[in-house]
């Protein structure tokens, strides 16, 4: 069943995306030799904008779905969820590249990026971050190198990987727990700073849950585009019972999130009419509690387009809630003014483009999706089985 | 070591902000010439690592002006040094909080994190660094007071002892009550800062931030970061249990046999 070649047909639209990615570069180029002050629209109140806001931030959001699946296919022996699973280990690998990436961007002093390896400033959550960031990465390349190494035969680094994957699995859960909760924990030292409806010392509760949450609904609506890109079945099945772990995790998150604002005494100022009021209850109504419902709706969830939307929902939900920690929270206290320039935008546009052109390299030319006549095997497939019951 | 602002007896000459260019050797930007608190307020700036700030507001019913010196207020527990992940900020035993650009990764976290907004950031450098009051380091070292401290003509400024500083604070603030708000900025703020401001009109109606927390920010990070091993080791033995537990029952499969690379032509 191997393929021979390499394949990587270029089409109108990848050359678009390939377009932007040079583009990127070159503004990337330029912004090293010139400052960051020369393409980004950063000042002393807007220290962190776009880059780190959305690329670092909801990068590793959404890169979450690695590590909820891991959990649930690997750890829990949910077996069902086995065809979405690679997949989902390789949108978060180049989740965390592309975050990597766009934190190098973002950093002034970038030769010193090793530093915080040997000065130990344990006491800052960005050593945290920092670490588990880059360990995990490792962590995923290690987990990816099993399914490289079934296209590239190299049978003696295959067998042990093999051997030490267990640890791998449950090290690559671990870490993310810590970070994705510490990239919350990065804002609790904003106490006077971050709007009372967002900063509380459970923020890391709360950035870690979401990321989880939010893993199932990533994979629908990844399962979903790469299915219709490449013509194949959507795993509906499998989208529709992933919903029930999506749905309980966000009740869960919404009860938490009303006693935590009653805890601290500000329920009231999520109706006090201000900017940042509304754009919380946007974030609670729109974004939390209509997916719930739609994903308890039976006749919504088992559709494609209902598990689809409400997904979408989620995901959305969830950068939403990061871009309001990082700006909408912030504004206040940050004074001065940040809009991201175009060359920004740019760059951004770039990053998520070379995700979508890697995704398609590998996918095209590694075992990550399942075969589409699972079910005509069935002596070894009871995974297959379940799937297209 | 500490320092108190008398701001009653600041009339915004600007002496200080002069002694600190000239001491520390930080040159005016291009076309940006020695703005005057006269010409209307300057903020600090990668080179401007104090000025001083003019605010209008009212008292017994009379317009009047007041003059905030502004530089970084060299916290007991600094927020900006508990948030750098590279120790390239740091305090010091003496009292200043140094910043030492060798470690520095550009990473402006530290600047997220000072509550008083201090820290300034070269932005047009290919390596940039982050700027601030380091307290004369040097001239404390040889005994001297920082260079603002010991140009000011009208006394506005006192540095010495903590401790002393503190205790003059309350003194001129029990000995002349009528004129004083009975605040002393920075004896609580963020748990306790080097420099201190009395005043005769309230703190929020000069431009300080008021809603600084007592408690000292970097303990905020210590209080959830100190679980950091007991989750580590926690859920990484729960979830060893869980792989264990279910693996017995789950299904043996070739996942091997289960992926293949898809046809990018869509057959
Ligand atoms: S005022 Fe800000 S910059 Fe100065 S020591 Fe305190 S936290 Fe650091
Ligand atoms: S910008 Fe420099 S000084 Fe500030 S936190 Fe980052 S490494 Fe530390």
């Amino acid at each position: 069943m191997q393929k021979k070649h390499w394949t990587f047909r270029i089409t109108g639209f990848r050359l678009l995306l390939i377009l932007f990615v040079i583009a990127a570069v070159a503004i990337s180029l330029y912004r090293f030799i010139f400052g960051l002050g020369s393409v980004t629209n950063l000042n002393d109140q807007w220290p962190w904008g776009l880059w780190i806001g959305f690329d670092l931030l909801c990068g590793i959001a959404l890169a979450g779905g690695g590590f909820s699946t891991a959990l649930i296919v690997h750890v829990l022996h949910k077996e069902k969820y086995l065809p979405i699973a690679r997949a989902a280990l390789l949108t978060s690998l180049i989740g965390y590249i592309i975050a990597l990436v766009s934190l190098f961007l973002d950093i002034g002093r970038w030769y010193n990026f090793w530093r915080p390896f040997f000065f130990w400033g344990y006491h800052s959550v960005l050593f945290e971050v920092f670490w588990c960031i880059s360990l995990y990465t490792t962590v995923q390349i290690l987990e990816f190198g099993d399914i490289f190494f079934e296209r590239v035969r190299f049978p003696s680094l295959k067998k042990i990987l093999h051997a030490t994957m267990p640890f791998w699995l449950i090290i690559g859960i671990v870490l993310p727990t810590l970070h994705q909760s510490s990239l919350g924990s990065l804002y609790v030292i904003a106490a006077n700073r971050l709007n009372p409806l967002w900063w509380s010392m459970i923020i890391p509760f709360f950035f870690v849950w979401s990321a989880f949450f939010l893993g199932p609904a990533m994979v629908t609506i990844e399962g979903t585009l790469a299915a219709r890109a490449y013509r194949r079945e959507p795993e509906l099945p499998v989208f529709s019972s992933l919903t029930s772990v999506t749905m309980w995790m966000m009740i869960v998150y919404f009860i938490v999130k009303v006693i935590d604002l009653n805890y601290r005494g500000v329920f009231s100022q999520a109706f006090n009419g201000s900017f940042e009021s509304n754009m919380f209850l946007v974030e609670m109504i729109v974004f939390v509690l209509l997916p719930i419902v739609m994903y308890a709706v039976p006749s919504i969830r088992n559709k494609l387009w209902g598990v689809f939307t409400a997904s979408v929902l989620v995901v959305a939900g969830v950068v939403f809630n990061r871009m309001n920690v990082v700006f909408t929270g912030m504004a206040q206290s940050a004074g001065g003014h940040y809009f991201p320039t175009d060359w920004e935008i740019l760059v951004t546009i770039g990053m998520w483009s070379a995700l979508v052109l890697i995704y398609c390299f590998v996918v095209e030319n590694f075992p990550i999706m399942p075969k589409e006549n699972l079910v005509s095997h069935e002596s070894s497939m009871t995974a297959g089985q379940s799937v297209h019951m | 070591m500490g320092a108190l602002v008398d701001i009653t007896k600041c009339i915004g000459c600007e002496s200080c902000v002069v002694a600190c260019r000239l001491y520390n050797g930080l040159e005016p930007g291009q076309n940006e010439g020695y703005r005057t608190a006269q010409d209307g307020n300057t903020e600090l700036a990668p080179n401007k690592w104090t000025v001083i700030q003019s605010h209008r507001t009212e008292k017994s019913e009379k317009q009047i002006r007041r003059f905030v010196k502004q530089q970084c207020f060299h916290c007991l527990e600094p927020a900006c040094a508990s948030a750098c992940f590279a120790k390239a900020l740091q305090k010091t035993p003496e009292g200043p909080v140094v910043y030492n650009e060798k470690l520095c990764v550009g990473c402006r976290y530290c600047m997220i994190a000072c509550p008083f907004g201090i820290l300034r950031f070269e932005w047009d450098k290919p390596f940039p660094r982050v700027l601030k009051c380091q307290m004369c380091l040097g001239r404390l070292a040889d005994g001297q007071m920082p260079a603002c401290a010991s140009v000011c003509p009208t006394g506005a400024i006192t540095f010495g002892e903590r401790d002393k500083m503190v205790g003059e604070a309350k003194n001129r603030l029990t000995s002349n009550p009528d004129l004083y708000t009975g605040q002393i900025y920075g004896v609580k703020e963020a748990g306790g800062t080097s420099w201190l401001y009395i005043s005769d009109v309230p703190f929020e109606q000069l431009g300080f931030r008021t809603n600084v927390p007592e408690k000292p920010i970097p303990e905020y990070t210590w209080q959830v970061l100190r679980w950091t091993p007991f989750i580590f080791v926690g859920w990484g033995a729960l979830l060893t249990g869980m792989y264990l537990y279910t693996k017995r029952r789950a299904g043996v499969h070739e996942e091997e046999e289960m992926y293949a690379p898809v046809d990018d032509d869509g057959k």
